[in-house]
């Protein structure tokens, strides 16, 4: 089988959801790679040395710049002539991409998927990993997402891919990108962190939340994170959120601060290899899971911890 | 404008799933179902866009067994103007879907469509974006907010890395985040009102549509359970504890 891996990019260089979803799709054969962007040959140069990559197909045009779905999805339709899956990653680019293309082929996307265990057959999350499906498609073509927690990463060199161009489809006149507030942080990023400190609404409000949170997180090397309430309430903009509907994280440690554990949060954090928990709540349902949990009011333990490590 | 408002009836996001012992999906049997949260914003935000004078008339329509029309029902509480109800029992997949939501929009003519981004049952996250496809038409995923000037709608995005704004040409589909707005309570009087509102029946068949699956299930299973673990007295156990982790040094 012939697959074809959207390629995450800012034009600069490949992010890490790519490298998982490499993984996802070497499980069921040869893996092509699609750079569509502008201005990104160095990214198609990147993208040629990650491991067991056979070909990068490079669609350098201005009206690929911002990833729109519109003028990214035909020209996958038309490079799917000659593969057979196309997998993108589960992140906020792969999921506006990939229906888009799966419906102009006539597929029925199997989404976020967390396992291959057949040429067709799949294994994914539903009710916000409340249950587990395993999935048999029917179709010809496969559409996918992957969710990149579930995979490894593959490596960034090793691989000495060719690189074609190929013509980038034209602007299809229907949207234009008109501005970006994307945050910049000296910190990991969360989805690829091995440490991640996370508050909710037990911080109070957004200035506690960066008095308490921040030091510690400084101190672990930490990326931070939020529950959705604490989003909700205004404390940290709307990419801090781990969950059914935010970002899915499985860092080596998890810190939950002030979270009370509602079903949609854990659905984001539970595969995490260690989860530890502070709340003064000894009921809260983040218990139940944490693998450490500390009773305690958060705002005297966390000014402790950070001064104690 | 003309605004479209597809609308799911799932399981309460109150609930629990119960996993069926035999594997066959979770349980819905004599279970509380109500209207998926992202469509509560998607209604919520079609009807400010009727009350600030740029929509004329909203449509809900559902897809599903004939008990959604409980769902449409609330979607015309809320400040729907009608509905459509697309009787289908079993399994409609988001691509059967979107192919029924473009046959309604054929017909309808609206300029925008509303969506919520995901139901929270199946998690699938395609249902707007197949059918922005199957129109042609842009898409504005994830929004958390909505500007109609004219001819253009401008849509903010909830994205990985922060917010992004893109001009899409109208008629557009919009599909709804969070923090959109908060979905107001049909009040009693609205409610006894939406008793009268019309609500058309129709299936598939009527459209040409075929709703047979595309994805098999073949099993569905409870997740791993995760045991909980130790409690620890003091911050300094706990700091023992991130030691030997490795995590602190």
């Amino acid at each position: 089988m012939k697959t074809l891996v959207l390629v995450e990019h800012d034009n600069a260089s490949v992010k890490d959801a790519t490298l998982h979803t490499v993984t996802a799709a070497t499980k069921l054969g040869e893996v092509h790679l699609l750079v569509a962007g502008a201005g990104c040959t160095a990214v198609a140069d990147e993208a040629a040395k990650i491991a067991g990559v056979a070909k990068v197909h490079l669609a350098d045009d201005p009206a690929l710049a911002n990833q729109l779905p519109e003028n990214i999805a035909p020209l996958v339709v038309t490079l799917m002539a000659g593969h057979d899956a196309f997998l993108a990653s589960a992140t906020t680019t792969g999921k506006n991409i990939a229906p888009r293309v799966a419906a102009l082929l006539d597929v029925m996307q199997v989404s976020d998927i967390i396992a291959v265990d057949g040429p067709d057959t799949f294994t994914r999350p539903i009710y916000a990993g409340n249950a587990i499906a395993r999935v048999k498609t029917s179709d010809k073509k496969l559409v996918i997402t992957v969710r990149g927690t579930a995979f490894g990463k593959a490596a960034r060199d090793g691989g000495s891919a060719a690189v074609e161009a190929v013509s980038g489809s034209a602007n299809s006149g229907l949207a234009s990108f008109v501005s970006a507030e994307i945050a910049s942080s000296e910190r990991p990023e969360l989805t690829s962190a091995k440490v991640i400190v996370s508050g909710g609404r037990g911080l109070g409000s957004g200035e506690n939340y960066h008095k308490l949170i921040d030091p510690l997180a400084d101190k672990l090397g930490a990326a931070v994170g939020a529950s959705r309430a604490a989003v909700d309430a205004g404390y940290v903009p709307n990419d801090y959120q781990v969950g059914q509907t935010g970002k899915i994280v499985a860092p080596d440690v998890y810190i939950a601060i002030g979270i009370s554990g509602a079903i949609q949060h854990l659905a984001g954090m539970k595969d995490s290899k260690t989860i530890i928990a502070i709340n003064k709540d000894e009921d809260a349902p983040i218990f139940q899971i944490a693998d450490i949990g500390l009773v305690a009011d958060l705002f005297q333990a966390v000014p402790e911890l950070t001064e104690k490590l | 404008m003309k605004i479209l408002v597809p609308v799911k009836r799932v399981l309460d996001y109150n609930l629990k799933p119960r996993v069926k012992a035999d594997g066959s999906g979770v349980d819905l049997a004599n279970v509380k179902q109500s209207m998926n949260p992202f469509d509560e914003i998607a209604v919520e935000e079609a009807i400010r866009l009727k009350e600030k004078g740029v929509a004329t008339e909203i449509v809900a329509v559902s897809i599903g067994e004939a008990k959604a029309q409980d769902t449409l029902r609330t979607a015309l509480a809320m400040g729907a103007d009608r509905a459509i109800l697309i009787v289908h029992d079993g399994v409609a997949e988001p691509l059967a879907i979107a192919k029924l939501l473009k046959a309604v929009a054929d017909e309808e003519q609206p300029g925008l469509v509303i969506l919520g981004k995901q139901a929270i049952d199946d998690d699938s996250n395609q249902t707007g974006q197949m059918l922005a496809a199957l129109l042609g038409w842009a898409q504005g995923t994830f929004a958390s907010k909505v500007e109609v000037a004219g001819d253009t709608v401008n849509v903010t995005r909830e994205v990985d890395g922060g917010l992004e704004t893109v001009a899409l040409k109208v008629p557009a589909i919009v599909t709804t985040d969070l923090r959109l707005n908060e979905p107001r309570y049909a009040s009693l009087p609205n409610i006894m009102k939406a008793k009268s509102k019309p609500l058309a029946q129709k299936t598939p068949a009527d459209y040409g549509v075929d709703m047979a699956p595309r994805l098999e299930t073949l099993a569905v299973t409870e997740p791993p359970k995760r045991q909980a673990g130790i409690k620890v007295a003091s911050v300094d156990e706990l700091v023992e504890k991130l030691k030997a982790l490795g995590v602190a040094a």
